[in-house]
């Protein structure tokens, strides 16, 4: 179990310890920095996180000496040439019976670097970056240089090479409101798993794509989709256009993998080849962003669910947390410890964490809770933090 | 020579360039920022994109006029000009 808990918030990095038995915070770090994501390298002890800077641009920041510390990591750039899809227009010759379309492109910025995850121990400098708009970059000497996945960035899902020239297939990849400013609405990639066993084998997850897979190291990539039902296309088993809000699996068993998704909460026991839908709705488990996976048991896995889809907020003004241990057939709720009157907190997708027997999850209303009996009673770390974007274990 | 004043948040970033008056050997806005991030590196990855345009949020003048050309940042600036670089303002 872990003694160390790392807030990404609004307004900085907070770091909790665990000093006899009870989790004391330290002073904010990256004070004043919106920080959507904060993590611990459990190789090497380095912590990093990813400042959404309003004016100067999201940074990656680094700490080499437990958090004493910290020097922004300004490498991470899409490379010259590297363009996505925004829009169609409709062509010159528009005919509304055989609607064709131009596709309209931008340059790729980084908007926000959504997800730092960290290489298996085989590849002790490998890093992986999940960016909007939709990239995943790969460092392999610490975070020190990037670059970006190409494969994926030019797949056929998305127009094929546009370094290369024009679209060659049609973009069926959506965007994401998360991508901070008003009125821009771009892919995102917020999950990364790698394999523990086979560090070629990962999966991402992309808003709004749905899952995508690899088994060479990402030199090619497939949808890992199916079974996900997309309650919003007038087609819900398309292949693309999944909105999976997070994305996680079971570190000892990583062929079940869980995820909370837009439309419902889903569960593969065979790494991801089908998704079957788990959701029990009439107990409230069934929209949310976060969601952890033990992991030791591949069956069990905690949820906190929220109203869909206009609110997005707690369920009735009441916080809960819910919890299955048989592959989703089934789901306990669990309210002790947890505000069950004018509670409308929403907990995103990197906000809840597990360790051991031990779940901490924070909120954009800025309360913190923990659990140290998985999930069945919580106690308020605070109630007055910034909102809360990530919550990660160190 | 030109002078550039900035606004006080990127010392936080690059407290080189603090309490000292900056000066720069350049006739275009793009050649004061590579000045600057000669005295200190990775200015530029702060108020340009990967792309070398000016980010959305941050605005140049020189003297009282905002910058024409945040693409390729190439407004001249007089030898008795001052650049100045601060945040997009957006209220609220």
């Amino acid at each position: 179990m872990s003694d160390t808990i790392l807030l990404g918030t609004r307004k900085g990095t907070i770091i909790f310890d665990r000093i006899n038995s009870k989790w004391c915070p330290r002073p904010i770090a990256h004070a004043g920095i919106p920080v959507c994501y904060a993590a611990r390298d459990p190789r090497d002890g380095t912590l990093w996180a990813s400042l959404d800077h309003g004016h100067w641009g999201p940074k990656l920041s680094r700490s080499r000496d437990g958090g004493a510390s910290w020097v922004d990591i300004t490498s991470l750039k899409y490379p010259k040439g590297a363009r996505y899809i925004v829009k169609y227009l409709p062509t010159p010759d528009f005919n509304p019976e055989s609607p064709s379309a131009l596709p309209e492109y931008a340059d790729a910025t980084v908007l926000k670097i959504w997800n730092i995850t960290f290489g298996n121990a085989t590849q002790p400098n490998r890093l992986y970056a999940g960016t909007i708009p939709g990239g995943v970059f790969v460092s392999d000497d610490g975070g020190d240089s990037w670059e970006l996945n190409r494969p994926l960035w030019n797949h056929d899902s998305r127009g094929g090479d546009l370094f290369a020239g024009d679209a060659t297939t049609e973009n069926r990849w959506f965007g994401t409101p998360a991508s901070i400013d008003y009125g821009v609405f771009e892919p995102g990639i917020h999950s990364i798993i790698v394999d523990p066993r086979d560090s070629e084998h990962i999966y991402v997850a992309v808003s709004a794509a749905g899952v995508i897979e690899t088994t060479n190291g990402g030199q090619s990539w497939h949808s890992s989709s199916k079974g996900m039902l997309n309650d919003y296309l007038p087609n819900p088993e398309s292949e693309w256009g999944h909105d999976p809000h997070f994305v996680t699996s079971c570190s000892s068993q990583p062929k079940h993998l869980w995820q909370q998704n837009h439309c419902g909460v889903f569960y593969s026991d065979n790494g991801a080849q089908n998704w079957k839908k788990v959701s029990i709705p009439d107990i409230g488990v069934n929209f949310g962003f976060p969601i952890a996976a033990d992991a030791n048991d591949g069956r069990t896995a905690w949820v906190v669910p929220a109203r869909a889809d206009s609110e997005r907020m707690a369920i009735d003004g009441s916080l809960l947390v819910a919890r299955t241990t048989d592959g989703g057939q089934s789901w306990q709720t669990f309210r002790k410890g947890l505000p069950q009157d004018n509670a409308y907190d929403i907990v995103l997708r990197h906000g809840l964490d597990v360790s051991g027997d031990c779940l901490c999850f924070g909120s954009t209303s800025g309360n913190l809770y923990l659990s140290e009996d998985r999930g069945e009673t919580w106690q308020c770390l605070g109630n007055n933090f910034p909102p809360i974007y990530s919550v990660r274990f160190g | 020579m030109p002078r550039v004043e900035m606004t006080q948040h990127l010392y936080r970033f690059f407290p080189q360039l603090k309490n000292r008056i900056i000066t720069v050997p350049a006739s275009s806005v793009a050649e004061a920022l590579l000045t600057i991030n000669n005295i200190a590196p990775g200015f530029t990855d702060y108020v340009l994109d990967e792309h070398g345009a000016l980010r959305k949020h941050v605005n140049i003048s020189i003297n009282n006029s905002i910058v024409v050309d945040k693409i390729h940042l190439s407004d001249r600036i007089p030898n008795d000009g001052t650049v100045y670089i601060f945040q997009s303002l957006s209220g609220g």
